[in-house]
């Protein structure tokens, strides 16, 4: 007896040292929980504009020749492709710079802002980038990120301190202007100013380009679904807008789906029983649920009607998990705010050869985009000629009429965004996406 | 406007709601069958086992290895012929419970059986701990698994080969649909669930777990070796979680490292639902969920499902504290 309860003791410890372990890795799942409310809880606050604080001056010390940009994209998990191919972006348009602007020599360091247990960026890692970012005297300008929620996570935090960000991919509507939830985009800004500028269109252009070419491929008759998210919702709204606007006849409730549930058989059968319609919107991304829509279509026999999607599906993953095969059955088209590589002409062009010099491979959709806020950090800084936060920002929202870069001629407007409105409409082929056709729409 | 929050009363008839009742039948199948590993093990050492869910999980995942090593993709899954078609989903329902029933089999052995006596708590937390500890597995697993050749984004839900083909046996003009796949369910499902039956009622070691689970130390007293009956059950109720994997990966054809803490969490939530500890109940609990959750989708409406379910398991605990079948109020955890 005594020997069995000398066998037993070690082995309940080594059993408790497991779930110890067991625990830490538990933390990341608890991560994810937390991230998702945070997109949700900002928004909860009132519209009551939010008093202006005073700017948090540079903190002292650091290299007066060296200026840091630091970039905070989701690095690991699905949309690493993406990233990557906007950090190859960023890496050739400071190369191409000789790293140098003025006397000052530029350093980038590239953070990341997802785990790999989450597979997406969490708002614990987004705020670690801001912060850290934040008390490094070097750091300048911050590109990124590439997630709607991150930028609302980030924003405020780096507002205090007028750092300048440049998203080469967040959409929101509401980061920059009025159209989103209550109290956007105020809520970001709490020293009143402005510092977050996007290259890319927002959504307030791409859910009506979708509404669009829906009309312009015949559709009429769509049902629209969203996941219930930030993003997806907005640009569900946005869509169908536009698309009573343009007398197509939306049947049926605009439905949130639970992205959570293994499976949307009920829900297609119900549409097909109930509508049949000639196509189905939903506003969402391929982490909620896109993929097994596209295959319940296919197996509650709604083959025949065209599934259209925003850019959160416009990434690999969607057709991972929906299965190449699904889409020899069901069409399904992708709105992307941006152009595809091979579109580019002109300096885009010559930007897509340098890149294929460069890094051996084909750029992805958003290597422009990260090109091009690699280039608008140069060219903030060289107008700012100096190492300061609040100058460089200033420096960076004042500029008109770019065309340095490889999308044309474009500027800022008074909210930072860009006023390049093209976009396009990619349908999903042989396992990829291949280009339909150019979107432009008049604001 | 709260009412504005539900979706509109369908116009379908009879025929749709047949075909409502059916799917969520279906899909209530799959769920009591995951549901039975968490009521066996339970009613045999009261231990919620959570790791369940994630060991289904990872049963998917052993699925796709050997399509993998069968040279099944997504991509080549539609032109296998009906031999190797056969052949696969015979290998699969013979490898993954197996592989299932011996992780779920080591884990007790590992993990809960020098846990036996500890406190309550101490298994149970266990058991979390292995769950996350399976989840991080999948999250490799899925990553080892190339697709054509091509890595995947590992955190991403993939899809399964789709080898049952989705042939409508009714007439489309029938007003419902009844496919290939949904036969593959019942044809599965069925048998396995009245084999079960059968041998807990019949044979005499399915008397020995009912011995033990009445009252373990009577039982050891008795002569019946309790742990021989506690490794069985834990074999028993993997090897079901791994038919679960194997009908859920070839009916959903998605898996993804997540997946088992939905169906995890439905599955316990059946097993509650339908008296835990006790079999027959879990089957119940099963269809019960699924019935509520393809009915709830179409009548209320698809964001409810979730809460829908649950504000259903809250109403039967509230008047049936021992569920729906649950007889024995035992003190539990």
């Amino acid at each position: 007896m005594n020997s069995m309860r000398s066998i037993r003791r070690p082995l309940a410890v080594s059993g408790f040292i497991l779930v110890a372990v067991c625990l830490t890795i538990g933390c990341n799942r608890g991560g994810e929980r937390r991230s998702r409310g945070a997109t949700t809880e900002t928004s909860g606050k009132t519209d009551t504009p939010v008093a202006t604080k005073p700017i948090q001056p540079t903190p002292s010390g650091g290299d007066p020749k060296v200026i840091k940009i630091c970039s905070s994209l989701p690095r690991t998990g699905s949309a690493k492709a993406q990233t990557d191919a906007i950090v190859n972006g960023i890496r050739m348009a400071f190369d191409e710079a000789g790293n140098k602007v003025g006397d000052f020599t530029i350093k980038y360091e590239d953070l990341d802002d997802a785990t790999a247990a989450d597979g997406k960026w969490t708002a614990e890692r987004e705020t670690a980038n801001a912060n850290k970012a934040m008390q490094d005297p070097d750091a300048m300008v911050y590109i990124g990120p590439y997630n709607s929620g991150a930028a609302a996570v980030s924003m405020p935090i780096l507002n205090e301190g007028r750092l300048l960000m440049i998203s080469p991919a967040c959409t929101g509507v509401g980061l920059t202007k009025k159209g989103g939830e209550p109290g956007e985009p105020q809520k970001y800004r709490p020293t009143g100013t402005l510092n977050f500028t996007r290259v890319v269109p927002a959504d307030d252009i791409q859910g009506p380009v979708g509404a669009e070419f829906a009309k312009s491929i015949g559709v009429k008759t769509i049902y629209i679904l969203d996941d219930n998210e930030v993003y997806g919702k907005g640009l569900a709204n946005l869509f169908r807008e536009v698309a009573e606007e343009l007398g197509m006849k939306v049947v049926g409730k605009q439905e949130s789906i639970d992205y959570k549930q293994s499976d949307f058989r009920t829900l297609m059968a119900r549409i097909k029983n109930e509508h049949k319609p000639d196509a189905i919107y939903f506003g969402g991304t391929s982490q909620t649920g896109a993929g097994q829509i596209a295959k319940d279509m296919v197996a509650e026999g709604l083959g025949e009607t065209t599934l259209i999607v925003p850019d959160g599906c416009f990434e690999a993953a969607f057709i991972q998990a929906a299965g190449a095969n699904i889409f020899k059955t069901l069409k399904c088209y992708v709105t992307f705010g941006g152009l595809p590589p091979e579109k580019l002409d002109g300096k885009g062009k010559e930007f897509v050869d340098r890149y294929k010099a460069k890094f051996k491979t084909m750029p992805e959709g958003y290597a422009v985009y990260g090109y091009e806020a690699g280039l608008i950090a140069i060219e903030a800084i060289k107008r700012a000629n100096k190492k300061d936060r609040v100058a460089i920002t200033d420096a960076c929202l004042a500029i008109r009429d770019f065309d340095k870069g490889a999308l044309g001629k474009w500027s800022f407007d008074a909210n930072g965004d860009t006023t390049a409105s093209t976009l396009s409409v990619m349908k999903v082929e042989n396992g990829d996406f291949a280009f339909v056709k150019l979107f432009s729409r008049q604001k | 406007m709260p009412l504005d929050l539900f979706a509109a009363a369908p116009a379908g008839g009879l025929d749709n709601f047949l075909q409502y009742c059916v799917q969520g039948l279906l899909f209530g199948a799959l769920f009591a069958l995951i549901a039975l590993g968490y009521t066996m093990v339970y009613g045999i050492i009261e231990l919620i086992n959570f790791a369940h869910g994630d060991l289904f999980m990872l049963g998917t995942f052993m699925g796709l290895t050997v399509l993998s090593a069968l040279g099944i993709s997504v991509s080549t899954a539609a032109a296998a012929n009906t031999g190797l078609t056969v052949l696969a989903v015979f290998l699969m329902l013979l490898i993954v419970p197996t592989f299932c029933a011996g992780l779920n089999w080591s884990v007790d052995r590992v993990i809960y059986k020098p846990l036996r006596n500890a406190p309550r708590l101490a298994p149970l937390v266990s058991a979390i701990g292995v769950s996350f500890v399976f989840m991080n597995f999948g999250l490799f697993w899925n990553g080892a698994i190339y697709e054509d050749d091509r890595p995947v984004p590992a955190a991403s839900p993939r899809a399964f080969p789709d080898l049952v083909p989705l042939r409508n046996l009714l007439p489309e003009d029938a007003g419902m649909r009844f496919t290939t796949k949904d036969v593959m369910v019942v044809a599965i499902t069925l048998p396995i669930m009245i084999a079960l039956t059968l041998f807990v009622k019949r044979t005499s070691l399915g008397k020995a777990m009912r011995a033990t689970a009445q009252h373990p130390t009577a039982a050891r007293l008795m002569g019946i070796n309790v742990d021989r009956v506690i490794g069985a059950t834990f074999l028993i109720g993997g090897a079901l979680g791994g038919v679960g994997s194997v009908m859920y990966a070839l009916y959903i054809n998605t898996t993804s490292y997540q997946a088992g803490f939905q169906m995890g969490l439905y599955a316990f939530t059946a097993a509650v639902l339908g008296g835990i500890g006790n079999i027959p109940g879990a089957v119940l609990g099963g269809l019960v969920i699924g019935l509520v959750r393809s009915l709830g989708s179409v009548y209320v409406g698809e964001t409810w499902n979730s809460a829908l379910i649950f504000a259903i398991l809250i109403l039967i605990l509230v008047f049936r504290p021992s569920g729906l079948l649950g007889a024995r109020t035992r003190e539990k955890v």
